[in-house]
């Protein structure tokens, strides 16, 4: 950390855990999670832990009780649209504001960005990524990609390599993150111990409730200026949980789709009334209308089907 | 060169000064970043001052926002080239072309000999001066 205090307290000193907790601005962020992020409770935890382990590490910084800096690679489990990419963009920042990268920005990359081509194309490729995620987070989406066991000579292997070399000799400089489907990610930890063991923060992504996609629902219209009139509301909530039953449903990724549908059908809905002026509210307003026109309704099919 | 004791090379930046520490590098790569420069790593065995352009070591690293990343890579150069001249430099693209900004030296061999002063005779009896590393008397990858 690079804001360790320079003098070094007696044994008999005390420190003030909570003015260190108050001066961190770490409450603001911890609350900025919570209004922002609907549900993840294991995901909030965790990072509250993470939270508290720092500033206590910070705190025995004064007494000059030295311990390894912690190893702050994770791996970010669950279905689709459960939040995982949301939560890594807010990690950096978090690490950040808790001292323990410097930079605290995100480098989002997949295997292309990773793998290359032909021989000697990977490792330039790997570390190209690496340095300029140097400072802040790397984050690895569906990084079982990475390993394919049934091509002996894929170049994802150097790749791995070359990562696992860097989250264990670089640990100040860089947090990796590994994010995935459950059961691929399972199987890619366990044809590579390596990562599994230098990674450690296993963070399950569960499933939201018809309750908290609402909640998001409502949040995502808000940041776009848009609202539920009351009978859509309903509306909407009826249509999770007909819509929850069906296949493919992924978390708040199918209610961001439904409310963009929701959003055009609103647009139609306001053009057809040709010729009369519409009113603020008017255009702020989805209606039940534009929610039931849905074919979940109707056909009990999801609207992506063609 | 009674001026320059044990002869050591005076190029770029902070030359004149002691051998610049790590922290210090990254001090350095630090202000070009926040410049938005992009910084390179080169080497060399060649250390004439007319020989601008030197080898270099990997692609010029653009988009970074930590120094961490290029002081990997200049130690990784140290490694490889323990007793050639290595510098670092950082290239202004604002004026559509890169253009250097800040270019130091942070590795040198760890016996310089320095140049010699070199008189041609020329046209009756002028004389014309050069100067010479006597480190080039040797092949390549064998002068230091």
């Amino acid at each position: 950390m690079s804001d360790s205090p320079s003098k070094i307290a007696n044994d008999t000193d005390t420190v003030d855990l909570q003015a260190e907790f108050e001066a961190s601005n770490i409450q603001e962020v911890l609350d900025k999670l919570d209004r922002e992020l609907i549900g993840l409770k294991p995901v909030k935890t965790r990072i509250r832990e993470i939270a508290a382990l720092l500033l206590v590490d910070r705190l025995r910084k004064q007494f000059a009780l030295s311990s390894a800096t912690p190893t702050l690679h994770m791996s970010f489990t669950g279905n689709p649209g459960t939040g995982k990419t949301t939560v890594a963009m807010r990690m950096g920042e978090i690490l950040k504001r808790l001292g323990y990268v410097r930079e605290g920005h995100l480098v989002t990359v997949t295997r292309d960005d990773l793998v290359g081509q032909y021989i000697g194309h990977t490792a330039p490729k790997t570390k190209e990524v690496i340095k300029k995620a140097m400072g802040g987070v790397l984050f690895i989406d569906e990084a079982y990609y990475l390993y394919k066991p049934e091509n002996e000579r894929d170049y994802g292997a150097e790749a791995i390599e070359i990562l696992l070399q860097i989250m264990e000799n670089n640990r100040d400089d860089l947090v990796v993150i590994l994010a995935g489907y459950k059961n691929k990610m399972d199987l890619f930890f366990q044809s590579n111990p390596g990562m599994r063991s230098r990674i450690a923060h296993h963070i399950d992504f569960p499933d939201y409730q018809a309750d908290e996609l609402l909640a998001i629902a409502k949040l995502m219209l808000a940041s776009q200026n848009y609202r539920f009139s009351a009978e859509a509301e309903a509306a909407f909530k009826q249509y999770l949980t007909l819509r929850m039953k069906l296949e493919h449903f992924s978390n708040a990724r199918s209610v961001r789709n439904a409310l963009d549908r929701a959003r055009l059908r609103q647009a139609n809905r306001l053009f057809g009334r040709k010729g009369k002026l519409l009113s603020k509210t008017e255009l702020m307003t989805l209606e039940a209308e534009d929610i039931l026109a849905s074919r979940v309704f109707k056909e009990g099919r999801r609207d992506e089907q063609v | 060169m009674m001026t320059n004791h044990g002869n050591r090379l005076t190029q770029g930046q902070f030359s004149f000064l002691p051998d610049l520490t790590d922290a210090q590098i990254t001090a350095q790569i630090k202000y070009a970043l926040k410049n938005n420069w992009a910084v390179n790593v080169e080497y060399t065995d060649d250390p004439h001052p007319r020989n601008t352009y030197w080898e270099m070591f990997g692609m010029p690293m653009f988009d970074l926002k930590d120094p961490a990343g290029i002081l990997l890579e200049i130690n990784n150069c140290r490694k490889t080239f323990p007793n050639h001249y290595i510098r670092v430099t950082a290239f202004d693209s604002t004026r559509g072309v890169e253009s250097p900004r800040m270019s130091y030296l942070v590795n040198r061999p760890k016996k310089e000999p320095g140049f010699g002063l070199v008189r041609q005779e020329v046209d009756g009896r002028s004389i014309r001066y050069t100067i010479h590393s006597y480190a080039t008397d040797k092949p390549e990858s064998e002068r230091y």
